[in-house]
């Protein structure tokens, strides 16, 4: 009996887009003008709103958050690709997605100065979860919610996000598995952007590409550019139409780069070199969009300027509504520690209560 | 009407609640084709098809993660730790997001799910099949944890469990999963998750337990009032969390003085809140130093010793002789 090959596998990278804005013209999707433009407008205003965030920051007008700097040729064109009644499970690094999914700038304002606030939509049915903070969790509500959107006979998508440093836990091979076998509508789309906090890619996994673990799962992997917005728009939108199918899930890899420190409690100088990140900043992916915009014809510089002028203006009107003084009742946390009136937690209310009243603060 | 086990019990619930409500099914390790390795799932297939009863791929957090994505999107799941041993792998899912999501977006995104699984000594298991770590979910803000000790009460607590708006992990005592028969009724039947319920009315002394260890309190209290016509109240918890406080201190106030048995190791067991409630509101009318039988700090030994390590009516009737005679 001789040996043989029984499988197969391989690795497709994507890219259409190149760092000096070079499309492939084979490869190119037809987005017209309004949509690229669109898409152009949404990353800048992602990029001013973390840039805004990490002076505010700085400043001690809000607490420690993730900068999503150099990430939104991943984040926006995913958001764009996504339909009203999809959900979308994130992680941490995605501002462009939530914001191009319809949450109000001030939700991540809110939450990164420490109110659940920020969590809470104006409309449920945007349907965007709130952070995953603890790596991995999402994978799995996401193989939950698109059984759900299965289990109802619609044609609703789940996308869900996770870093380079979060294709090592369990979580998230337990929910591509279970996606995979449920031929659940999901798309999961791995941000590599080289770095779990200090821990580089080599470091964390020996396998040549993260995109290759969803093989072991039976379903469809790519890796993009994830600089290249044009990649990502095709590969997540074939994600997509595979999911409303009934075709299952697809893994996404995006080869991007983390521009900046892991939080703002994080300090990269002592763990990477500067060289690395000013070549990662060569290939961002804002510079590329504009000049491939800028050739064919639908950029120039008065448009550019109107929309960082644009961009500004509603970043400032978002951080004054943010620095706006509200009253929030400190009590809040009893209200929803379950669904259902319980004695214990009533008591512990009125007892917090009543040192709030002694102590002389408000709420 | 019928005389049932506790698994048949469930069993009846599942079913019933399935009939009702299309958003509620099942999932889990072997829960479909085999029925559960208990069968507390038998039929359930058969009855409501592969889209409702799922037998999912081996993995803790995913059965966990998944169904807490299924909650979020309006569906009722009920899903299966096959054994409470293998539970640990969920905690992530259960700290980070089940318990959690209520309270992070105020109300606005809610779990209402059931985690099963059997727990608990006293049936020759495996290793690591036989803990008791109710307080490892309790001690978790927005956890509800609800422990049956009889067929009826199984039914009626997991149909409520099921209706609940929050994550419920529904714990059975699977030395009592047929142990003992209880005429369960047919009609719909629910018992309040959050309350404990006063099972014997009593004017000496309380007992309170919860889950398999009711039976050896049951017994121990029947000894004492043949032996000494002492009057026994017996509160059986049922909910472990939120804990129901006041039926305890009423009935202490009352009576004076307590014995509480409780199958999990001693330090920062549910027996020790317990106390500190009584502590905080019925301290003034203890007559006797509240007594705890339970079991010892040590690892749950392997089958072959586990019997010697269990608490019996035996060791429940030496405590309330002592709390008596104080």
């Amino acid at each position: 009996m001789p040996e043989k090959q029984i499988a197969k596998f391989s690795v497709t990278h994507l890219q259409v887009l190149d760092e000096k804005g070079k499309v492939d013209a084979a490869l190119e999707p037809d987005l017209g003008q309004e949509q690229a433009v669109e898409m152009y407008r949404w990353m800048r205003l992602a990029r001013t709103l973390d840039e805004r965030m990490l002076k505010l920051q700085r400043q001690g007008r809000l607490g420690t958050f993730p900068p999503c700097t150099g990430h939104e040729a991943v984040s926006i064109p995913v958001g764009l690709a996504m339909k009203k009644g999809d959900w979308f499970a994130g992680a941490f690094r995605e501002l462009g997605t939530r914001l191009v999914r319809g949450e109000p700038l001030t939700n991540t304002l809110h939450y990164y100065n420490g109110w659940e606030e920020g969590n809470i939509l104006p409309d449920a049915d945007l349907r965007i979860l709130p952070t995953s903070v603890v790596i991995g969790c999402q994978i799995e509500h996401a193989a939950g919610l698109a059984y759900a959107a299965k289990y109802r006979g619609t044609d609703e998508a789940v996308v869900t996000f996770i870093g380079d440093g979060g294709t090592s836990e369990g979580s998230f091979h337990e929910g591509l598995n279970f996606a995979a076998v449920w031929k659940a509508p999901m798309v999961a789309i791995v941000q590599n952007n080289q770095w779990a906090i200090s821990i580089p890619r080599e470091t964390q996994t020996a396998s040549e590409t993260l995109a290759q673990k969803g093989i072991a799962y039976g379903i469809p992997v790519i890796q993009v550019d994830g600089n290249d917005p044009l990649a990502v728009w095709v590969a997540v939108n074939e994600a997509l139409d595979r999911a409303r199918a009934g075709d299952g899930p697809t893994l996404i890899e995006a080869v991007t780069y983390r521009l900046m420190m892991h939080t703002t409690a994080d300090d990269p100088t002592k763990y990477r070199q500067s060289a690395d990140e000013e070549a990662a900043w060569a290939k961002e992916p804002l510079i590329r969009t504009r000049k491939w915009l800028a050739n064919k014809g639908w950029w120039d510089d008065a448009r550019e300027e109107k929309l960082l002028a644009e961009c500004k203006e509603q970043v400032d009107a978002a951080v004054e509504e943010f620095e706006t003084p509200v009253e929030r009742a400190h009590d809040e946390s009893f209200r929803h520690v379950y669904g259902t009136e319980h004695a214990v937690i009533r008591e512990q209310h009125e007892d917090f209560l009543a040192n709030q009243e002694r102590e002389g603060q408000r709420g | 009407m019928a005389k049932l086990n506790m698994v048949q019990a469930i069993n009846l619930a599942l079913a019933q609640e399935m009939e009702k409500d299309a958003d509620v099914l099942v999932l889990g390790q072997d829960v479909a084709v085999d029925g559960g390795v208990f069968r507390v799932t038998d039929g359930l297939l058969e009855k409501f098809g592969d889209q409702r009863v799922v037998d999912t791929p081996l993995a803790e957090s995913g059965i966990i993660g998944s169904s807490i994505g299924m909650a979020m999107a309006g569906l009722k799941p009920v899903c299966e730790m096959q054994f409470s041993g293998f539970s640990y792998l969920m905690m992530g899912q259960f700290e980070a997001h089940a318990t959690r999501m209520r309270s992070r977006t105020h109300g606005q995104i809610t779990l209402p799910m059931v985690i099963r699984m059997p727990f608990g000594g006293g049936v020759r298991a495996l290793e690591h099949h036989s803990e008791s770590r109710e307080v490892l979910f309790a001690h978790l803000p927005g956890a509800k944890v609800v422990i049956p000790s009889g067929p009826r009460n199984a039914r009626a607590l997991l149909v409520a469990a099921i209706r609940d708006p929050d994550p419920v992990v529904f714990m059975e005592p699977k030395h009592s999963y047929r142990a003992f028969r209880e005429e369960v009724p047919d009609a719909e039947e629910t018992l309040p998750v959050g309350k404990c319920q006063v099972v014997q009315e009593g004017t000496d002394l309380t007992v309170i337990s919860w889950g398999a260890m009711m039976r050896p309190a049951l017994k121990a209290a029947a000894e004492i009032e043949k032996r000494r016509g002492t009057s026994v109240e017996i509160i059986d918890v049922q909910t472990i969390a939120p804990l129901d406080a006041h039926t305890i201190a009423e009935s202490v106030r009352k009576t004076g003085r307590c014995v509480i048995v409780q199958e999990a190791p001693r330090s920062y067991g549910a027996s020790g809140e317990i106390v500190a409630q009584i502590n905080d509101r019925a301290l003034m009318h203890l007559e006797a130093p509240v007594k705890r039988l339970t079991g010892y700090d040590v690892v749950t030994p392997y089958f072959g010793r586990e019997k010697s390590y269990l608490p019996n009516a035996e060791r429940v009737v030496a405590g309330m002789e002592e709390t008596l005679d104080f």
